[in-house]
């Protein structure tokens, strides 16, 4: 027997789940502590934000709204590795991403609330918007990474699914066209241990999602999901190989799923109180603040400062969304096409004479 | 300028448009140095190099994934599905996606790509390979669906589906690929979408039909002038959104209206055709509307689908029905 070729998945954690640095290796990241600071208060906005999304939500002002708790070190640390003329392929619950890109948190609460116009974002205007059919954004990053290439532009994409994500077919055939064309792209599987109800350990038995990549032919690896440290210093350098040239890369970032799936799910039918209580000794926040505190960036006072901010930031939000203007009825027919055909014209036209006879 | 066969035209509207337009890319399977299945990208790839003319993996839901990928940045991809029976893994992308974008960020990220498929039975395909399914596109919002059926039409019609600025499916019947061949100036000129086609003027009944069926449509108005029945053809091309003032004001003129295609009658765009008649035009018409389509069947394997496909003989008995009530 001779082995024609052998593989390794690699798991990187620089920042314990105690705040301390791990190993010999410390990413540039991790001595620059304005940057983390920075990164930190958007951590914390994000949370804030996502816990005042499932109030709105708990009181009628919102529709159904997909938390993104406990995922903040991986949303803000694949944001932050990432530059402006980039593309960003979301699922739909990557906020700490989007925030850090621009996308307003009123634009956020437009989208949950019913209303296209949250898609039409202040971040980049050319990232893709929220997908709802899982993982169909793979094709979408790599088709953007290929027009890249062949304009040879300096740029990547970045496109983010879940563990459940990692066993359809649309990931497994971008990762393989990833391959074959040499995109500059990163893939990154969030693996929060759940598909709504189903555990990770139901989505494969592989003993990483990471090694789907390299079935692909594309470098993989594992990061610590609440290492905001590795995540970004994993992501970036991944997106420099992809901007020289060197092809993509399969990122599984491990974290957990604090929250349910979204405001329509109740985690409880599945999910035992002691492994969410035993996962939130690893979660991101605490971690990457306790690091700050114990190299004395951080204090009480400016936690406290923080919050104030926050909420105050999030109030402004929630205004915002609320003084949204109404959608007139054209609305709906108005973007359908460049130029509205003739049968939507007069469907459009109709719409509105009856909303003229209703009002 | 020579004669050129339909398949021909379609290459030769791929090719001014990768002449053209820096952003028109192609990508399917085999359609590089093989120049597709059928020859519509023959030579493309030789002529514009890999980078313009890409062959992808073998992965339908990837092609029209990556196609729009590429659209959302400004790109004008031509993707091919090999064969409309093969389309079924792009449908969530073409469905979910394509016809979407533009709608789904209020205009910010658009998608400017046409999806063609060849389509149709009559040529002794394996299974998979003869079916018509233009309706089940037709039924989605968001996108066009075109289908030419002249070499003519196949040139001017897919130069206007690539630089249209939306998604459009663009069926080409495969039956009648090189049936015919004609003049074709390759002067970049394009024909409108959403429009149908008379083909033939007439005065006493309305035939209407796309595709392939186009040639056994005007055969029989061939055999009809024979019998002293003169009957207008239109060919509709655009299936969706279909241009229903144009069949009107014909059926307004003839008050007699038969539709013909390949597709299975049930929930078809000759179903809409007839619906809208009966809403708009029922004081124009002096008999019901027909229609002859295929079979609501599975399309039968070769030994049968000359049975399947609508005949010349029948069209002439539905025209004969439609003719005698009075």
């Amino acid at each position: 027997m001779t082995t024609v070729a052998s593989f390794s998945v690699e798991y990187i954690q620089y920042l314990s789940p105690n705040g301390t640095l791990t190993g010999e290796t410390i990413p540039p990241i991790a001595k620059d502590f304005e940057t983390i600071k920075s990164l930190y208060k958007t951590m914390v906005m994000t949370r804030v934000f996502d816990a005042k999304a499932i109030s709105l939500q708990r009181t009628g002002k919102l529709g159904t709204y997909a938390s993104s708790l406990g995922h903040e070190a991986v949303h803000v640390g694949i944001g932050s590795a990432m530059k402006y003329e980039d593309v960003f392929a979301p699922a739909y619950r990557e906020y700490g991403v989007q925030f850090i890109r621009g996308v307003k948190m009123s634009e956020v609460l437009l989208y949950w609330g019913g209303d296209e116009r949250g898609s039409n974002f202040s971040g980049p205007p050319h990232d893709f918007a929220w997908c709802v059919p899982i993982a169909t954004q793979n094709t979408h990053a790599a088709g953007a990474a290929l027009s890249f290439k062949l304009r040879k532009q300096p740029r990547c994409t970045v496109s983010v699914i879940g563990d459940g994500g990692s066993s359809k077919g649309d990931f497994l055939e971008a990762i393989n066209a990833a391959s074959a064309f040499k995109l500059p792209m990163v893939f990154v599987i969030i693996n929060n241990g759940w598909a709504i109800s189903v555990p990770r350990e139901k989505q494969s038995s592989g003993e990483t999602l990471a090694q789907k990549g390299i079935a692909g032919g594309l470098p993989s690896l594992q990061v610590d999901g609440n290492d905001l440290l590795a995540v970004h210093h994993e992501v970036k350098k991944a997106l420099e190989r992809a901007r020289n040239g060197e092809g993509a890369t399969v990122i599984e970032a491990i974290t957990y799923r604090l929250g349910d799936h979204t405001t329509a799910d109740d985690a409880s039918r599945y999910r035992p109180d002691e492994e969410v209580e035993n996962a939130k000794r690893f979660e991101p926040v605490l971690r990457l603040r306790q690091y700050l505190m114990d190299n004395n960036q951080w204090s009480v006072q400016q936690e406290n400062k923080l919050m104030e901010d926050c909420a105050i930031k999030v109030e402004a939000a929630v205004k915002e969304y609320q003084s949204a203007s109404k959608l007139p009825v054209s609305d709906m027919f108005d973007y359908m096409f460049a130029e509205l055909p003739h049968d939507l014209q007069e469907q459009r036209a109709f719409a509105l004479a009856l909303e003229e006879e209703n009002s | 300028m020579a004669n050129i066969a339909m398949v021909e035209a379609v290459s030769l509207a791929l090719s001014h448009e990768l002449e053209h337009d820096k952003d028109v890319v192609i990508l399917g399977e085999d359609v590089g140095i093989n120049g597709g299945v059928f020859r519509a990208t023959s030579g493309l790839a030789q002529k514009f190099g890999e980078n313009r003319v890409i062959d992808t993996p073998l992965a339908e839901a990837m092609i029209a994934g990556m196609t729009v990928g590429l659209a959302t940045q400004g790109m004008k991809p031509v993707a091919e599905a090999q064969f409309l029976g093969f389309i079924f893994p792009m449908f969530e992308q073409i469905v979910c996606h394509a016809a979407r974008m533009r709608n789904r960020t209020r205009g910010r990220l658009t998608c400017p790509l046409v999806i063609r498929a060849p389509f149709g039975g009559g040529i002794h395909a394996p299974e998979h390979h003869s079916e018509s399914i233009e309706s089940m596109f037709a039924h989605t919002p968001g996108i066009r669906v075109v289908i030419p059926s002249s070499p003519s039409r196949a040139y001017g019609l897919l130069l206007a589906a690539i630089r249209d600025p939306d998604p459009v499916l663009f069926l080409e019947p495969k039956r009648i690929y090189r049936l015919v061949k004609e003049e074709v100036v390759n002067d970049g000129e394009e024909l409108p979408l959403d429009m149908c086609f008379e083909l033939r003027e007439g005065n006493d009944i309305t035939l209407v039909t796309w595709g392939s069926m186009v040639k056994e449509t005007l055969e029989a108005a061939d055999a009809l002038a024979k019998q002293d029945i003169s009957a207008e053809v239109i060919d509709v091309a655009t299936v969706s959104p279909i241009d229903h003032d144009t069949i009107a004001e014909s059926v307004k003129k003839t008050g007699r209206c038969v539709i013909i295609q390949e597709a299975p009658k049930h929930c078809s765009v000759g179903s809409e055709i007839a619906a809208t008649l009966a809403e708009n035009s029922l004081y124009s018409l002096m008999a019901p509307v027909k229609r002859v389509a295929g079979y609501d069947v599975i399309m039968p394997l070769f030994k049968l689908e000359k049975k399947y496909m609508p005949t010349v003989g029948r069209i002439l008995k539905a025209v004969n029905e439609v003719m005698e009530v009075s």
